[in-house]
């Protein structure tokens, strides 16, 4: 059996394999965070609390409507994203004129609302989600027993990222987005109505956050704090591959997932801080980020 | 009686304007008030929390009225030792709290030991893990009640090498708590003939993922994976550790700090095969049957008890039975003599049976080792757990010279 650096060969393979796997959760929640940032210039600092969400409507839906994961998939994004157009209507849209820092308080507190009231209904030590019968078990790959359910979320997430991608940057739809970041008054002038296309990305947003917390149910523990123990690494992510930029979320995410996977072998002890370090230097080299444009 | 209705009773009789005063005073000389200092909010909600104020109020229901009256107040310590204290100091100073009861989170239970102390008031703790309450942070005017990460680790390892689990790896939390829990559990492990071939450390907090460390758990091939984490940590472990099918490939998962309140958010079909310990289950006989039915009656019907709120219960009870023994001012004036009061008499109660409490301020009664029931095996409503094991009173707990409290040098 081959060594790398006194690790044996399997043992590492199977921690890039994990790596990857939790770089797709990296990947969807801060693409979630870099298309509103893009696009609406707002620090979603509820991004935690709405990936919460898509976990908890999830349990809700099975245990009152006995809709299954499937459907969880499928409707959680949409409810959740409903709500984070209620939101954008009616708060967040009064502070596009203000400071960054306004937009960043008013999430961040209703984050902290949402968790609180979440927890008072729910409680603290979490609720059961199952993974689906389809998707359970696991294959041996020799190396490593990898659970169905793991590559399964890989493959989605991937879709994910590339479908945002492609709308933002090859749809009309995603010219007008752009343009509209780019100079809002003007491209109102050409008739098109940027409040509402403001609202819809701010939806869409959440919803790629609510997606992530269905995807997340079977696997984390479906508490109120599952989003805020996320969402600060998420935000490492973001910051390194480049505010606002989707691609540069993408591939950042994935990336870091890697690293830290190879940090939990060498030296496990600093796997947490080992992102924050990698955010440190890009900073001091690359102040706008690695895909950034400054 | 408030301020509310003492103005109202003022108002409505003007000629007896001096005799509400009188009236209150006298009531409030005749009235305990009990102060359940808690987690409402944060992660040690369930494991305490609400749960726990009603098994409080069950418990001064059970007492009945023997001639004066017995008040329940809560507060929420939001897991910050600064909030806590001032809770506490308040309650102490301002309210006329009595004693104080619960406190989950080990940093906020140190810090209202000395408040408590301070006072020359009663503190009965009943959910903080650390050991130091009856070591080197014991105080006259403290019991620690239901259980303490010696315990736990003597409990879970030592049990778990004679039920047969030779060979241990451990997933630690990398801070205090989980190095001590490692070290204690590694040392009884060895003890009883077992060893230890690994361990790794998990950042804490911010680990959500531990996959990576559970396939190195699963690549030690140990027997037995011990969790020296606790709350969602433990939680997340064990999801993952059965989607990565430790259990089904023959390894035993051992919790070393696990409530039967995380078994019911994990699900059984997840937790299946778990070992932990507690010192309460519902389950265990009539009497804990019957306990456990009024203390669900009475609002604990979405989270049932834990040892924690048993012995929220149990520490009420007999200290209620103090201050009957001995008369309510006399309990009023000085919470040192209740607390040697209370340790003098033996307890018993339904939720742990015969006990008593040692001079360091130690309650002792048995421990047990559990696993989690199957899905096929659970018949009723949080029906968890099997008993493999009963570590007897005197053996569970630290033995009294090793804690060095200097109350009993």
């Amino acid at each position: 059996m081959d060594d790398f650096f006194g690790i044996p060969a399997p043992l590492l393979f199977g921690q890039l394999l994990l790596g990857l796997i939790n770089g797709a959760f990296y990947a969807l929640l801060s693409l979630g965070l870099a298309v509103i940032f893009g696009m609406l210039n707002v620090i979603n600092f509820t991004h935690g609390a709405q990936f919460m969400l898509g976990a908890f409507v999830a349990w809700l839906l099975l245990n009152f409507l006995g809709l299954g994961y499937w459907w969880a998939l499928l409707l959680a994004p949409l409810i959740v994203g409903a709500f984070g157009v209620v939101l954008e209507k009616t708060m967040i849209a009064r502070l596009y004129k203000l400071d960054h820092l306004y937009g960043l308080l008013l999430t961040f507190g209703v984050g902290l609302i949402i968790e609180g009231l979440v927890r008072n209904e729910f409680g603290s030590s979490g609720l059961p989600y199952r993974i689906p019968p389809e998707l359970s078990g696991a294959w041996d790959l020799g190396f490593m027993f990898m659970p169905v359910y793991r590559g399964w979320v890989v493959l989605v997430a991937l879709v994910a990222c590339i479908a945002t991608w492609l709308v933002i940057e090859k749809t009309k739809i995603g010219s007008y987005l752009r343009a509209a970041t780019e100079n809002p008054a003007l491209v109102q002038a050409f008739g098109v109505n940027v409040p509402r296309m403001m609202t819809l990305t701010y939806g869409a947003g959440v919803a790629l956050a609510a997606f992530a917390g269905v995807l997340a149910a079977p696997i984390y523990s479906v508490n109120p704090q599952m989003g805020s123990n996320l969402i600060i690494i998420v935000f490492a992510v973001v910051v390194i591959g480049g505010m606002g930029s989707i691609l540069g979320s993408v591939i950042t995410g994935f990336g870091l997932g890697i690293v830290e996977g190879l940090t939990k072998v060498f030296y496990p002890e600093a796997s947490a801080t080992v992102i924050f370090v990698v955010m440190a230097i890009v900073l001091l080299t690359r102040p706008a980020g690695l895909f950034g444009r400054a | 009686m408030d301020r509310r209705t003492f103005i109202a009773a003022a108002a409505a009789s003007p000629l007896a304007a001096s005799l509400p005063m009188t009236g209150a005073r006298a009531q409030a000389a005749n009235t305990i008030r009990i102060g359940v200092l808690t987690d409402m909010s944060g992660p040690f909600r369930d494991i305490s929390g609400p749960t726990s104020a009603v098994a409080t109020r069950t418990a001064v229901q059970d007492f009945g009225a023997r001639g004066f009256n017995v008040e329940v107040v809560v507060a929420d310590h939001q897991n910050r030792p600064d909030v806590g204290v001032s809770v506490a100091r308040q309650w102490l100073d301002r309210d006329g709290v009595d004693v104080i009861v619960d406190v989950p989170n080990s940093a906020v239970g140190l810090a209202v030991n000395g408040v408590v102390r301070e006072r020359n008031k009663a503190y009965l703790n009943s959910t903080a893990a650390t050991v130091d309450l009856t070591g080197a942070q014991c105080s006259p005017n403290t019991i620690h009640w239901t259980y303490d990460t010696w315990m736990l680790s003597r409990s879970t390892g030592a049990a778990m090498v004679r039920a047969g689990g030779q060979s241990w790896y451990f997933i630690t939390a990398d801070y205090a708590f989980g190095h001590n829990l490692q070290a204690q559990t590694e040392t009884f492990v060895r003890g009883a003939g077992g060893r230890v071939v690994g361990a790794v450390r998990h950042p804490f907090p911010g680990t959500t993922d531990f996959s990576s460390f559970l396939i190195q758990a699963q690549a030690s091939r140990a027997q037995v994976v011990g969790l020296a984490n606790a709350g969602t940590d433990t939680i997340n472990s064990i999801k993952q550790a059965g989607e990565f099918g430790l259990m089904r490939r023959g390894q035993k998962l051992a919790g070393l700090l696990v409530f039967i309140n995380d078994v019911h958010g994990l699900g059984l079909q997840t937790a299946q095969g778990l070992v932990c310990t507690e010192t309460f289950y519902h389950d265990l006989n009539d009497a804990t049957r019957a306990v456990t039915r009024r203390i669900v009656a009475n609002g604990a019907q979405a989270n049932w008890p834990a040892m924690s709120h048993a012995g929220c219960y149990s520490a009420t009870l007999h200290y209620l039975k103090a201050v009957a023994d001995m008369g309510v001012a006399a309990a009023k004036a000085d919470g040192k003599a209740v607390i040697d009061r209370m340790k003098a008499m033996p307890t018993e109660d339904d939720a742990f049976g015969r006990g008593s409490i040692r001079a360091d301020g130690r309650k002792l009664h048995p421990a047990y080792l559990f696993e989690v029931k199957a899905p096929g095996e659970s018949r009723g409503p949080w029906d968890y757990y099997k008993l493999l094991q009963t570590t007897p009173a005197e053996e569970a707990f630290r033995p009294l010279a090793e804690g060095n409290c200097a109350l009993t040098r």
